[in-house]
């Protein structure tokens, strides 16, 4: 093989790709706009600020009981809770202004106290929700559970209308004629105790020194996002401008084997084939130029987004090294093997533009790949777009070390390799 | 210098090139002349060591030639058929990446680019795209590209298709010059003049074989016919006496296209009197008469029974 020559085939190629403009921009200025989008989206905005859940409540009832219900939802961190009537509520709930409306009824203050302690039929609440946003209605729902649990909690043990109710229970109790008789001694006595704290309580009630405390859920719970290490947040833009920036080198590859096909066209092609060259190195002449051109958009994106959008390598600095590098040689060798099986350059340049974006989509470029079903994440394991986007994300966001990393880069190489193969065999040598 | 031994290829079931042997000395131009389709190109794709001929042999220098890498290609300067250059670069960058196939590089490289883009008149319009050449100015550039590493042999394979009568006197002249040179050269053409006006030898090919070869002088002296007598006639239609024409003893083919007839004829002196003496019995008027020499048309009609461009 000649190295001078290959390097000047490889020269030739580069030159021209920085000669042309529209070029430059689409292996640029494409995946840094494309995946600057996808990132913003998917880091909620990128300033780590959580959305708000619109919520409104309406207080039909009134009561004690409901005025601490919407005080705690209007504490809640997770929603932005604000009072209305029911026909507003319903107005901005269909307009999606607001993702729930909750509608607290009359009586519900004394019927919920009651029914805590069984007995009396449940009272209802209602709920307006926006189908578009069902994933948020539940955890709307979750949290209101929390918030009525503690204030009907609170309200029975230490409230006026507990004590009533507890009285009406006791009474209820005592003529009940479906209740066993060992039940029946056995509720009176917990109903007892419960009246007899709250008249202890009662007495104690002038210097408030106590707080008054509902039933709550027993834990608080404390999210962590897992990245790669406590105090790093997860970046959208790590993971989008991976999978764009591999999308993108696949395109530019898409290039290379339609300009071996042009050249052939052209007739170029036979003068390079008629100088002492082999054939051999005519094929790593081309695949130079398209992984420089590949290493140039990984760089140039990367560059991007570790400069404006605080992506960070947090895992081995080498494994992105050699994640990039194969990945850029598997991207020359893929557009070796668009040339091998193309046969008019027009042609060959939509089907492969359509096999591009099937490799980006379930390698994982568009939506991360741990969003897939599970027997769709083993199966685009036979994808090299796959290993090298979990590879990039891997020594971002993840902060996984040089092993991991060069696992997947092996894989990638390993497809290179295959892609080459295929490329040697199927290149029609014989010029007309 | 260049040798094809019975070269044959084939595509498929289609022979384009069957059992064709030529051979090119220094000082010299061997003519190619068919018509499209004839096996030209194939032919010269062997030459040049682009693909293996199913059968037969191409030596360089008595040698030959093995595999890709073979520097003996390094003898050989092919022009191809097609403008083979990239568009994107300037002239003198064209160049130099061709230069740097052949192992030039440095002020080697850089004067021979110099010196090819002075040899086609171009040296001006060194750092020009080529994409803003005129075509003729292209097809010069062309030829430029094989000559960078200075190859003793020259395949030139229909160099001067589709271009404007300036510049393709301008590569007539450098062909000329490379002649003086010293350079075994192959032209390849479907123009008889020019095979005429440059070419010392001259094959004639035909459904990828060769049906004759010699020099002009050779090739005419297969004619029965020596002479043409051309009339341009005073009115059009009406030629209902050209198959009697034909009948005449000494005419050998007689047609008529735009109000021009041609006839050929065997013998001139004999033959000219003869047909004006009859042309005017039937009473048929002529503005204009000359006489020419019979040349490949003619022998390529003879040959095969067809023009060179109506195949
Ligand atoms: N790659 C190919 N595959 C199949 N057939 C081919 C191929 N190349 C050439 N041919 C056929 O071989 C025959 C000879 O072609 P070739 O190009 O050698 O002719 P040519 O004399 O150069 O013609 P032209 O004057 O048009 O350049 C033609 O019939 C052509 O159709
Ligand atoms: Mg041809």
């Amino acid at each position: 093989m000649s190295l001078q020559a290959a390097l000047a085939i490889a020269a030739k190629d580069v030159k021209i790709f920085f000669n042309d403009r529209r070029a430059l921009l689409f292996t640029l200025a494409a995946p840094i706009v494309i995946a600057t989008f996808f990132g913003f989206l998917s880091s909620g905005g990128g300033s780590g600020e959580k959305v708000k859940i619109p919520v409104l409540v309406v207080d039909e009832d009134g009561s004690s009981v409901s005025k601490s219900i919407f005080d705690g939802l209007l504490k809640d961190e997770a929603l932005g809770c604000g009072a209305s009537t029911e026909t507003g509520a319903r107005e901005a709930v269909r307009k999606g202004k607001a993702t729930v409306g909750i509608i607290i009824p009359k009586g519900f203050g004394d019927a919920s106290a009651k029914a805590l302690f069984g007995g009396e039929k449940r009272p209802e609440l209602i709920l307006l929700y926006d189908p578009s946003h069902w994933g948020e209605m539940g955890m709307v729902r979750g949290l209101l559970t929390q918030h009525v649990m503690e204030a009907v909690s609170r309200e029975a043990f230490n409230g006026a209308a507990g004590r009533k109710a507890i009285k009406d229970s006791l009474a209820s109790v005592a003529t009940s004629t479906t209740l066993k008789p060992e039940d029946k001694s056995a509720l009176t006595k917990m109903l007892k105790s419960v009246a007899n704290w709250q008249e202890r309580l009662e007495a104690t009630q002038g210097n408030e020194s106590q707080e008054a405390r509902g039933l709550g859920i027993p834990f608080d719970a404390k999210e962590e996002a897992v990245t790669s290490g406590s105090g790093v947040a997860y970046n959208g833009y790590a993971h989008s401008f991976a999978g764009m920036a591999i999308q993108f080198i696949l395109f530019a590859a898409i290039d290379l084997g339609a300009g071996v096909l042009l050249e052939r066209q052209r007739g170029l092609w036979k003068r390079l084939r008629s100088a002492p060259v082999s054939r051999f190195t005519l094929l790593v002449g081309k695949a130079l130029s398209g992984a420089a051109i590949s290493l140039f958009c990984l760089a140039g994106t990367f560059g991007f987004a570790m400069i404006f959008l605080k992506v960070r390598i947090h895992g081995s600095a080498i494994g992105f090294a050699a994640i990039c590098l194969c990945s850029a040689v598997m991207a020359a060798s893929f557009g070796l093997m668009i040339a091998a099986l193309g046969r008019t350059q027009a042609a060959t340049r939509g089907i492969s533009a359509l096999a591009v974006l099937m490799l980006a989509m379930l390698g994982g470029g568009w939506v991360p790949s741990f969003i897939f079903p599970a027997w769709m994440q083993r199966v685009t394991l036979i994808i090299p777009t796959r290993w090298a986007i979990d590879g990039l994300d891997g020594v971002t966001w993840r902060g996984l070390g040089l092993g991991y990393a060069l696992q997947c880069a092996a894989v990638v190489l390993l497809f290179a390799v295959l892609f080459g193969l295929v490329a040697l065999w199927r290149f029609r040598w014989e010029e007309e | 210098m260049l040798e094809g031994c019975g070269l044959n290829k084939s595509y498929g079931t289609l022979k384009a090139a069957e059992g064709i042997s030529l051979s090119l000395v220094p000082g010299q131009i061997l003519g190619l002349l068919g018509p499209n389709g004839a096996g030209k190109t194939t032919t010269v794709s062997m030459l040049a060591g682009l693909m293996a001929p199913d059968s037969g042999e191409v030596l360089v220098d008595g040698r030959p030639m093995k595999g890709d890498s073979d520097p003996a290609k390094a003898m050989i300067g092919l022009v191809p058929q097609e403008l083979a250059l990239v568009d994107e670069l300037s002239a003198g960058d064209n160049l130099a990446f061709f230069g740097a196939l052949y192992g030039m590089r440095g002020k080697k490289l850089r004067e021979a680019v110099e010196k090819a883009l002075g040899f086609v008149g171009l040296e001006e319009r060194s750092k020009d795209r080529v994409s803003s050449f005129s075509g003729g100015m292209k097809r010069r550039l062309n030829l430029a590209a094989s000559l960078l590493h200075d190859p003793p042999v020259l395949l030139l394979d229909e160099p001067t298709v589709g271009v404007d009568p300036q510049s393709r006197n301008a590569i007539f002249d450098n062909l000329g010059a490379l002649k003086e040179q010293g350079k075994a050269m192959l032209y390849t053409t479907h123009y008889m003049e020019e095979a005429e006006r440059l070419c010392d030898r001259i094959q004639i090919m035909d459904h990828g074989k060769t049906i004759a070869e010699g020099t002009l002088r050779d090739l005419s002296a297969l004619l029965p016919a020596t002479s043409r007598l051309l009339l341009e006639l005073k009115e059009r239609g009406g030629r209902e006496w050209l198959p009697e024409l034909l009948k005449l003893p000494g005419v050998q083919s007689a047609s008529e296209e735009e109000g021009t007839l041609s006839v050929t004829l065997r013998d001139l002196p004999t033959g000219a009197p003869e047909v004006l003496a009859w042309l005017s019995s039937k009473g048929v008027a002529y503005t204009h008469m000359s006489s020419e020499r019979a040349g490949l048309e003619e022998v390529f009609l003879a040959l095969t029974g067809k023009g060179l461009r109506d195949s």
